[in-house]
């Protein structure tokens, strides 16, 4: 596996990175400028992160901020609670999304509510990345798309990058950010390459249109993201001018962007890889209906990942939304009324 | 003859270089075999009398902190109360032995620790009163918020104390956790996270010997819960939880332990908790009255109370005083708990975020036009 470690980005400096150095970057760019950052998992130490996310940041900060730690889920993200009512920012990794479920007490009991509990006095400014989502060829456990439990959690922030872009600058706000943030990583996208140029951190909670549109308008995030910039593409040929709109934030949630973005075009699909029912792509559904009901021309659709277990790797093509699944859906949007 | 009998001798083949850890002597970390007692011992007559009399003040402060919580719970003051009635030495000398800057991580039965902190009841009693989830500034007071989801505050303990050792503070934390919570994974990975770290922290388990209703018979097969330290490579004690002066003791060494960086402690103290786990519960259910007899004997307020008229140490004028202050403290707490909580149902969506999602300043607007409506109708 080739190295994250990519130089630290100078503000305003264009360089080219694959998302996986970038948020590299971020991890070492917040860390030098904030000494109460430091970064706790598993193996994220002398390995670097299974998928190096974490490389080089041991070597130049020290074991102490970038700790490696037993493997326990729990424990990791328990004691960064203590560390984070103790002064210091921990951004933790939880090595997958489907292993991350041995924390979800201390999230949803302790890190969501702790601000709330107290009023104020105890804020957590705690990071948890997760590596997630399928299409990299993974055993079982090492696919799921998990944000729908996270974003039904009040008192977290729950983010996506699907650019390499905004991994770098999503993933510094998430750090900068004195609310705990779940920042769910694309695993599939590690080593999609682009050119960034760092600006100041933004706030977190806008969603982007990635692409302009006047037939539909495709919401999406994460790793769907790339998958519907294509469908529009191929939509093109098809007499369809499809706007894709990229969520980047479930909580909070852009209703301003996304209703104005389907206003304009009167139709919407909501795609996603996480299964359907129950899933970020219901709750979209309803939202957008609520409050662009009388701009639709047709139903909200949903393409989603099938409500079954994450499948066998040689089987997840046929679950995860694809082109013409994503085109089937515009197909049904009632054009013939 | 099959391998297994085959006599064992020392093995010719060498071990490759070491990348399994270190290995370590268990028996410096292992408890005694009987609970550490003092009162009613010959080590008793050196223990400083000023500190006992302080003991004794402070635990009949403490059975009437507990009396007037229940009695307000009866009276529909506070929600529910789970009463430490025979566990105030545990709960007095936690407290005691933390100095200011040390961190207490309480669970919900620790509520007397807290008010020994120096936080006023009304505050410590908040989440039980149910007019909030939290009372007390948790940063003021060094004393974490009431953990109900059992031993999860364990890890908070183990974290906050790292942390404070990276920044150069020699500050301890100390969680308390009961028997029960010692089968959580939590209670486990807080014991390995701190054992791996050298972290400064105390765990003190107040085994009263019941989980609600399930006896430690029916959670633990370890010789005893203290024992559970060595897994973790950490020292465990074994205490007569009900020996004030014993609980003050091992208590002030633990914390000793952990602040000169030689590790974590478990201590397990041996107690008893004689009113049912909460006044919801029928303890009747599942014990039987000779056994609270018995304990009652044992109450850790009379063993001290014993020693101390025994050996001269108290008159009647000293247990009286001990007494009014205990009174001064029911009556502040009557009064505290007499006036109405002030409620404000829109502080609901002020502190989920640092600022409100746009959805929650929706969600704000409707809950405040539903007053509005409500107070039209008044």
């Amino acid at each position: 596996m080739s190295t994250a470690t990519a130089p630290a980005a100078a503000s305003g400096a264009t360089t080219s990175l694959t998302m996986a150095q970038a948020l590299n970057t971020a991890l070492r760019d917040a860390m030098r400028e904030d000494p109460t950052v430091l970064v706790m998992g598993e193996d994220v130490g002398t390995l670097g992160g299974v998928f190096r996310i974490t490389d080089g940041l041991a070597a130049e900060f020290g074991a102490d901020r970038c700790l490696d730690t037993p493997l326990a889920e729990a424990g990791i993200l328990g004691s960064a609670v203590g560390m984070a009512m103790y002064g210091l920012r921990p951004v933790v990794e939880l090595q997958f999304d489907a292993f991350a479920y041995p924390a979800f007490e201390q999230l949803l009991s302790h890190v969501a509510k702790m601000r709330n509990r107290t009023a104020g006095r105890l804020p957590l400014p705690i990071t948890i990345r997760i590596p997630y989502g399928g299409g990299i060829g993974g055993v079982e456990h090492h696919s799921d798309s998990s944000e729908a439990y996270y974003a039904h959690t009040p008192g977290l922030h729950v983010l996506t990058p699907a650019t390499v872009a905004d991994g770098y600058g999503m993933l510094r706000a998430a750090i900068a950010s004195d609310d705990p943030v779940v920042f769910l990583e694309p695993k599939r996208l590690y080593w999609s390459k682009d050119e960034i140029t760092p600006g100041p951190v933004e706030p977190i909670g806008r969603a982007v249109v990635r692409r302009q549109g006047t037939s539909a308008t495709l919401l999406t995030y994460g790793p769907s993201l790339p998958v519907c910039l294509e469908a529009a593409e191929v939509a093109r040929a098809e007499g369809w001018d499809l706007a894709v709109v990229d969520l980047r934030s479930l909580t909070p949630f852009d209703d301003e962007t996304v209703t104005a973005a389907v206003r304009a075009t009167g139709r919407a699909v909501v795609v996603h890889e996480a299964t359907g029912f129950g899933g970020p792509g219901a709750e979209i559904a309803a939202r957008v209906t609520e409050r662009c009901f009388h701009h639709l021309a047709a139903p909200v659709l949903r393409v989603t990942g099938f409500d079954i277990p994450y499948p066998p790797p040689m089987l997840e093509r046929h679950h995860l939304p694809g082109v013409d699944r994503i085109l089937d859906a515009v197909a049904r949007l009632q054009w013939e009324q | 003859m099959t391998l297994l009998d085959q006599p064992a001798g020392p093995s010719a083949s060498v071990w490759p270089p070491n990348a399994h850890g270190p290995r370590r002597d268990p028996a410096p970390l292992l408890p005694d075999p009987e609970p550490f007692r003092l009162l009613d011992t010959p080590a008793a007559d050196k223990l400083d009398p000023e500190l006992l009399r302080d003991l004794y003040r402070r635990l009949v402060l403490g059975r009437r902190y507990n009396q007037q919580a229940t009695t307000l719970t009866k009276q529909g003051r506070l929600a529910v109360y789970p009463a430490s009635t025979g566990q105030e030495a545990c709960q007095v000398a936690a407290a005691l032995v933390l100095r200011e800057d040390d961190w207490l991580f309480p669970s919900y039965r620790d509520t007397l620790a807290v008010v020994s902190r120096g936080v006023r009841p009304v505050e410590a009693l908040t989440l039980l009163r149910g007019n909030a989830h939290h009372g007390w500034d948790p940063k003021a007071h060094r004393t974490a918020p009431l953990s109900t989801p059992l031993a999860t505050q364990a890890p908070h303990a183990v974290g906050l104390a790292h942390a404070a050792r990276l920044r150069g503070d020699d500050v301890v934390a100390l969680a308390l956790v009961g028997d029960g919570g010692t089968s959580e994974g939590d209670f486990h990975e807080a014991l390995n996270f701190a054992g791996v770290l050298g972290a400064p922290v105390v765990f003190l388990v107040q085994n009263n010997g019941y989980a609600i209703s399930v006896p430690l018979s029916k959670q633990s097969a370890a010789p005893t819960l203290a024992h559970k330290a060595v897994g973790y490579g950490i020292s465990g004690r074994l205490v007569d939880g009900n020996d004030a002066a014993a609980m003050h003791t091992v208590l002030t060494e633990a914390v000793e332990h952990a602040r000169s960086g030689r590790g974590p402690v478990l201590v397990e103290a041996v107690t008893y908790r004689l009113e049912a786990h909460t006044n919801a519960d029928d303890a009747t259910r599942y014990r039987t009255p000779d056994e609270v007899d018995a304990w009652q004997e044992r109450d850790p307020l009379a063993v001290l109370e014993r020693h101390l008229r025994a050996h001269d140490l108290i008159d009647d004028a000293g247990v009286a005083a001990a007494a009014e202050a205990a009174e001064e403290l029911a009556a502040e707490m009557r009064a505290e708990f007499h006036s109405e909580p002030e409620l404000d149902p829109l502080s609901l969506f002020t502190h989920v975020y640092a600022e409100p999602t746009p959805q929650l300043r929706e969600q704000a607007d409707l809950l405040a036009a539903e007053l509005a409506a409500e107070a039209d109708a008044r």
